[in-house]
């Protein structure tokens, strides 16, 4: 695993990869960028929780026109996984409107986005159809 | 007397492509007709408020040093698409303030062929190795990896959330949504666009994010809007055409977006623009069947959608059988962005904010030529900027 590293902080990778939240103790508020406090109620105190790999298909687009270096098309979906909403792509599927469907059921999955100069992976996260 | 404010004189330029004019060029001519417009001088100004979202700082001083230093108090503000409403909030809250009889609003941009906004891709990838940075710890830019944080495909979301909130299916509405606004700019010979596009020309374009093509994404383009704003102490004091011709600020109204589940993964621009409208509705004593037109944020089909129920014009959850019926063409019940909208007139970011309160007030004055709504009385005009601001500006005719 040492030659790994996760495109995010948040996700943890290992035999069953997953995201990882920091939610606020006093509300329950799920973030899963670097906090200064909660912007739900200003608490400062959070604590770490795994969040769901499956999860269903809230909203998606499939963007085909982006700025240079973005690869496209891909597909970008709104996931709520069992009450937390993730935003990624959903890999495996053909990014056309037939292939991808409003409250489809999907789940985590990882892939590799390539390797640095040290021989380091680097391994990023998408949904699939379950 | 009153703490009333009103518009007293206001103007935009032809927005389009200026490849000789620069953005002071653009605010000047805006600010000096809009003080024309109202019979005023730079003289008689006790603020101004400037926006210029992709300019040089200091753009209200450098528009002083062309028209007119007089020494009075400038605000520069910056708040994405909500510039404009920003910046004119601004002037209307000097002039409530008892600070200034008169206030100066302005937003101007130029924007012909800028392309794509936002979302330049990066690399972090520092010395040959993968260096975790920013507050996600991300290896690499993460736009297209993990999702979109894109205008287009961000604004696509919000639209099919829309529908699949409310079991819709008929994703052809948006694509019809675009076709109206492209007929309705036919009649704005300030549009940036001004040609009628057909149900298949708009979904056979060139596809951006699904369901949004080109001609449905707010167009590009170079423009500038100014507006002068009075006390109604200070009008009473004015001609009874300038007072005949004012535009009461029946609201003026911003707000941000509070924190929900999930407006971090995608932002909610649905509730803040309620808030806006609730507040607006309730400190103009004005309800949403009592408008006779709107300019809302169509900075995409899929967004203007969505608007038509945050500003409470239709039934929650009705927004699609609401443009079915055909109320938001210009010979509907409440006829929407009957100026082209952002689609076809145009989105200079800073000047939108200010160019739709001036096609409001062009009906109310009587004064919109062929593409009059009759009889206009009162109007609502809305912009929204992710981050997110919404501004809101209900507006009345004098009645004089």
């Amino acid at each position: 695993m040492s030659n790994q590293i996760p495109f995010v902080d948040y996700l943890v990778l290992g035999d069953h990869p997953h995201l990882v939240a920091n939610e606020c103790t006093a509300c329950g508020a799920r973030f899963f960028d670097r906090r200064n406090a909660c912007a739900g109620c200003s608490g400062t105190e959070f604590r770490k929780v795994d969040v769901a790999t499956d999860g269903e298909i809230m909203s998606f687009t499939i963007v085909t026109f982006a700025a240079p270096g973005v690869p496209v098309p891909f597909v970008s979906a709104i996931v709520n996984c069992q009450g937390t909403s993730v935003r990624g792509n959903i890999i495996d599927v053909e990014p056309s409107p037939e292939s991808v469907t409003m409250g489809q059921k999907v789940t985590l999955a990882t892939y590799p986005l390539g390797a640095d100069e040290n021989g380091v992976e680097a391994i990023g996260f998408g949904f699939r159809p379950a | 007397m009153s703490d009333d404010v009103w518009i007293l004189g206001i103007y935009m330029t032809k927005f389009g492509k200026y490849p000789d004019r620069d953005t002071v060029d653009l605010a000047a001519e805006a600010v000096l007709a809009a003080l024309k417009d109202g019979g005023v001088s730079m003289k008689d100004m006790g603020v101004i408020a400037a926006g210029c979202l992709m300019g040089p700082p200091g753009i209200a001083q450098q528009i002083q040093k062309q028209i007119g230093q007089t020494g009075i108090p400038a605000y520069n503000v910056s708040n994405a698409c909500a510039t404009g409403a920003t910046a004119l909030k601004t002037a209307i809250m000097t002039v409530k303030s008892g600070e200034a009889d008169f206030g100066l609003a302005v937003g101007v941009e130029k924007l012909a062929g800028a392309g794509l906004l936002g979302g330049a891709g990066r690399s972090t990838k520092t010395g040959n190795s993968w260096t975790p940075q920013g507050r996600f710890g991300e290896v690499m830019e993460t736009e297209g990896r993990i999702g979109t944080s894109g205008m287009p495909g961000t604004f696509a979301q919000i639209g099919m959330e829309y529908l699949h909130t409310y079991g819709a299916t008929n994703f052809d509405v948006f694509a019809k949504i675009s076709e109206k606004n492209h007929f309705h700019s036919t009649l704005n010979p300030l549009a940036a666009y001004t040609k009628a596009m057909s149900l298949d020309e708009i979904k056979n374009d060139i596809m951006i994010a699904y369901p949004n093509t080109r001609p449905m994404c707010s167009a590009n383009c170079d423009g500038a809007a100014a507006a002068v704003v009075v006390s109604d102490a200070k009008l009473k004091t004015l001609s009874l055409e300038q007072q005949r011709r004012a535009i009461k600020v029946s609201a003026s109204v911003l707000t941000t977006d509070p924190y929900e589940e999930a407006c971090q993964v995608l932002p909610n621009v649905n509730t803040l623009t309620r808030n806006a409208a609730k507040i607006a509705y309730e400190r103009a004593g004005i309800g949403p069947e009592d408008l006779d037109l709107v300019e809302l944020h169509d900075c995409f089909a899929t967004a203007e959608l969505v608007h038509y129920d945050n500003l409470m014009l239709c039934e929650e959850g009705g927004a699609v059988d609401f443009f079915e019926s055909g109320a938001t063409w210009r010979t509907g019940k409440t006829p929407v962005n009957v100026s082209g909208g952002l689609e076809s007139k145009g989105h200079p970011i800073a000047a939108t904010g200010i160019a739709n309160i001036w096609e409001i007030c062009h009906h109310l004055r009587g004064e919109a030529g062929p593409r009059q709504i009759e009889g206009a009385k009162v109007g609502l005009a809305h912009v929204i900027g992710l981050g997110s601001a919404c501004g809101i500006h209900v507006l009345e005719r004098s009645g004089l």
